[in-house]
């Protein structure tokens, strides 16, 4: 009985806000987010959406990518704190580590945000952390990507002895839970960047890559497209490269975006342990260092409440593109 | 059906495997070995006497012996409960240290994850292609998504605690009090666990909402939905036919986030200073007590893989497809 592939398809439905089914629709031929020389891919229906410029689908993505307002406005709030983050050191008024006020000093004219208990400048730290929140969030998703999609296209195109082996290996690899991983191993180095942090937390969440693409490239290489490319005698990567994954790149965009807005989420409860860089400030560190000089008690709450307001805010509008995002590639969930 | 439970159980059992030996290996693969980190402590002078400690600890801790011969015996440690003897706590057994801590860190989990999953998919379902609802909870439920768990733990433990002093933010009773049977006692714990249960539960409820609301949405546009409202079907019937077929991916994400959750659950008690096993983590890190960490993961490790195995079960129950299956139609 299927049993088997029906279940992965319906664990694949929860891990993206997208049902299975329609990204596949979504999926031809629109993969202009990608850039990658994304083939226009034979036998593709014409005109899913309305068709405002008949002819380019560049142009029409745009169309929509430009009238959505969930998109615009969560690609917005990214954009400002991308630019913040990396002109933070450049703007921010204090060096993050130098004790440059009166210790614990309500936000102010001098101290926007306030000093913490040692008399640094919370709204400089702010910059500074905002920097290793985007960098943990980058190489968390890029590293899940890579090794996810590695494992997802090998399962799903091969098939086989070699599926059953994989997703075996996935599905172990998903009941681990990856904070509590994190903590028994951070725990025995006493020195940590946020290089390892990112690449660590990419190394236990590609899971949820693979299960997406393998169930996506399943159901692709059944396609007249992929049988023709087979026939004609290409190697399967340049096949899989070429030909399947430009069908699945909608949706493999929507689900790095997820991914990169979990490991952010992932490192500011890792931080918030005391197991963050050891090297730098982020801003779960800020969190972490406000509850073990009882912030709480002080009251000081300019000292917590920061960090915390702009994650939420990064997070939140990362899911709030998403959504735009899948409602541009997905005309069947846009709001009429 | 019978091959799709071996395959399970054959999962469960590989993983069971897997997790034990990342369990033991973590600490051999990492540089300096837990005895080295302890006599560091002691800052001792003579080589002589650290020479004569490393071989009295590595002998007390089983370390002595061949590495295949340790694997070994750490297995049969599992099948015993025995995960050898705190360092923090000396003489405690860690095995003991993790049962006392559970039954906290159960009584915040189990409730936030069945309330928010139940309650999220029936907020989430409601909001569903109803635009004054969908307007309200859409928004609420990405920012709670989006919370650090440790954030909004510190916001409500300052702004319900600290600052109003509505709610106790530490332990999981009052000061001075003794664990009785007693009422007090239980409004007491009561009216401790409702703060970090809450912080768990709020997070958690924001993600089922939201994923109700999109598989909503999209069973609402599927032939079998357009079929029955042809047929002249009320809205309320149609919509009970969308639920039921969205809930079961709904299942199989809670299987997925339980990770999640369970991570969320050990910030959360941090914060409050409850005396869950997340808390008994924080102190075995600051402790640098090595085995009652190791113990603490193998007991997650165990927890999530039985959480597992009962969702697999609810799910067959639920699935007719499955269900009908079992009962004989075919093998």
């Amino acid at each position: 009985m299927s049993l088997g592939s029906e279940e992965e398809v319906a664990q694949q439905v929860a891990v993206s806000t997208a049902p299975q089914e329609s990204v596949a629709e979504a999926g031809h031929g629109t993969a202009p987010v990608l850039g990658a020389g994304a083939a226009p891919v034979a036998g593709a229906p014409s005109g899913l959406g309305a068709p405002l410029f008949t002819g380019n689908r560049r142009w029409e993505f745009l169309y929509f990518a430009l009238r959505n307002k969930k998109l615009v406005s969560g690609l917005a709030v990214e954009l400002v704190f991308i630019v913040l983050a990396i002109f933070g050191p450049l703007i921010a008024p204090y060096d993050p580590n130098k004790l440059v006020g009166p210790p614990m000093h309500a936000p102010s004219g001098h101290y926007l945000l306030g000093t913490n208990y040692f008399g640094q400048d919370v709204f400089s730290q702010l910059f500074y952390g905002l920097r290793d929140s985007y960098l943990v969030g980058f190489l968390g998703a890029l590293f899940a990507a890579v090794v996810g999609m590695a494992i997802g296209f090998a399962a799903g195109y091969r098939g086989g002895v070699l599926d059953e082996v994989l997703q075996v290996f996935t599905n172990i690899i998903v009941m681990i839970p990856s904070l509590v991983l994190l903590i028994v191993i951070s725990a025995y180095l006493k020195s940590r960047g946020v290089f390892f942090e990112g690449v660590f937390i990419g190394v236990t969440t590609w899971p949820w890559v693979a299960r997406a693409v393998r169930a996506q490239t399943f159901t692709l290489r059944e396609r007249d497209f992929v049988d023709l490319a087979k026939l004609s005698g290409r190697r399967a990567t340049s096949i899989i490269v070429k030909d399947i994954a430009p069908n699945m790149a909608s949706y493999l965009f929507l689900v790095v975006i997820l991914l990169f807005g979990s490991s952010i989420l992932l490192a500011a409860n890792f931080d918030f342990l005391g197991l963050g860089p050891t090297n730098s400030i982020s801003l779960g560190t800020m969190m972490n260092q406000s509850m073990l000089w009882s912030a709480l008690q002080l009251h000081v709450w300019w000292w917590f409440i920061p960090p915390g307001v702009v994650i939420t805010l990064i997070v939140a509008a990362l899911l709030v593109a998403n959504v735009g995002l899948d409602e541009v590639f997905n005309p069947r969930l846009r709001e009429t | 059906m019978r091959r799709y439970f071996v395959r399970k159980l054959g999962t469960y059992l590989l993983a069971f495997f897997l997790g034990t030996t990342i369990d033991w290996g973590i600490p051999r693969l990492m540089p300096g070995n837990p005895v080295q980190i302890y006599l560091a402590k002691f800052q001792l002078q003579s080589p002589g006497s650290w020479e004569a400690l490393n071989k009295l600890f590595s002998k007390a801790f089983g370390l002595d012996v061949p590495v295949w011969r340790q694997y070994l015996n750490f297995w049969d440690g599992v099948f015993h409960w025995n995960f050898g003897v705190s360092y923090t706590e000396f003489p405690e057994p860690v095995s003991r240290i993790i049962w006392s801590a559970l039954p906290y860190t159960l009584a915040l989990l189990v409730p936030a994850i069945t309330l928010s999953y139940v309650l999220g998919n029936r907020v989430g379902a409601m909001a569903a292609r109803r635009k004054a609802l969908d307007n309200s909870v859409l928004p609420a439920g990405y920012v709670f998504q989006a919370m650090p768990y440790a954030w909004l733990a510190l916001a409500m433990a300052f702004f319900l605690g600290a600052y109003y002093r509505w709610f106790p933010i530490s332990g999981a009773y009052a000061q001075g009090m003794l664990p009785s049977a007693s009422w007090s006692f239980v409004a007491s714990l009561l009216y401790h666990w409702f703060l970090p249960f809450l912080t768990v539960f709020l997070v958690s409820f924001g993600g089922w909402a939201i994923g109700m609301r999109n598989l909503v949405i999209y069973e609402l546009e599927t032939d079998y939905t357009r079929y029955l409202r042809s047929l002249g079907a009320s809205e309320r019937l149609v919509r009970r036919y969308a639920y039921r077929n969205a809930v079961l991916p709904q299942l199989s994400g809670l299987a997925l986030q339980l990770g999640v959750v369970i991570g969320g659950n050990i910030v959360t008690e941090v914060v409050f200073n409850y005396p869950g096993l997340g808390n008994l983590i924080y102190k075995a890190i600051s402790g640098e007590d090595y085995f009652l960490l190791q113990g603490i993961f193998l007991f997650i490790i165990i927890g999530v893989l039985i959480a597992n195995f009962v969702i697999d079960i609810v799910y067959v129950m639920v699935d007719p497809r499955t269900r009908l299956s079992m009962q004989g139609a075919q093998a």
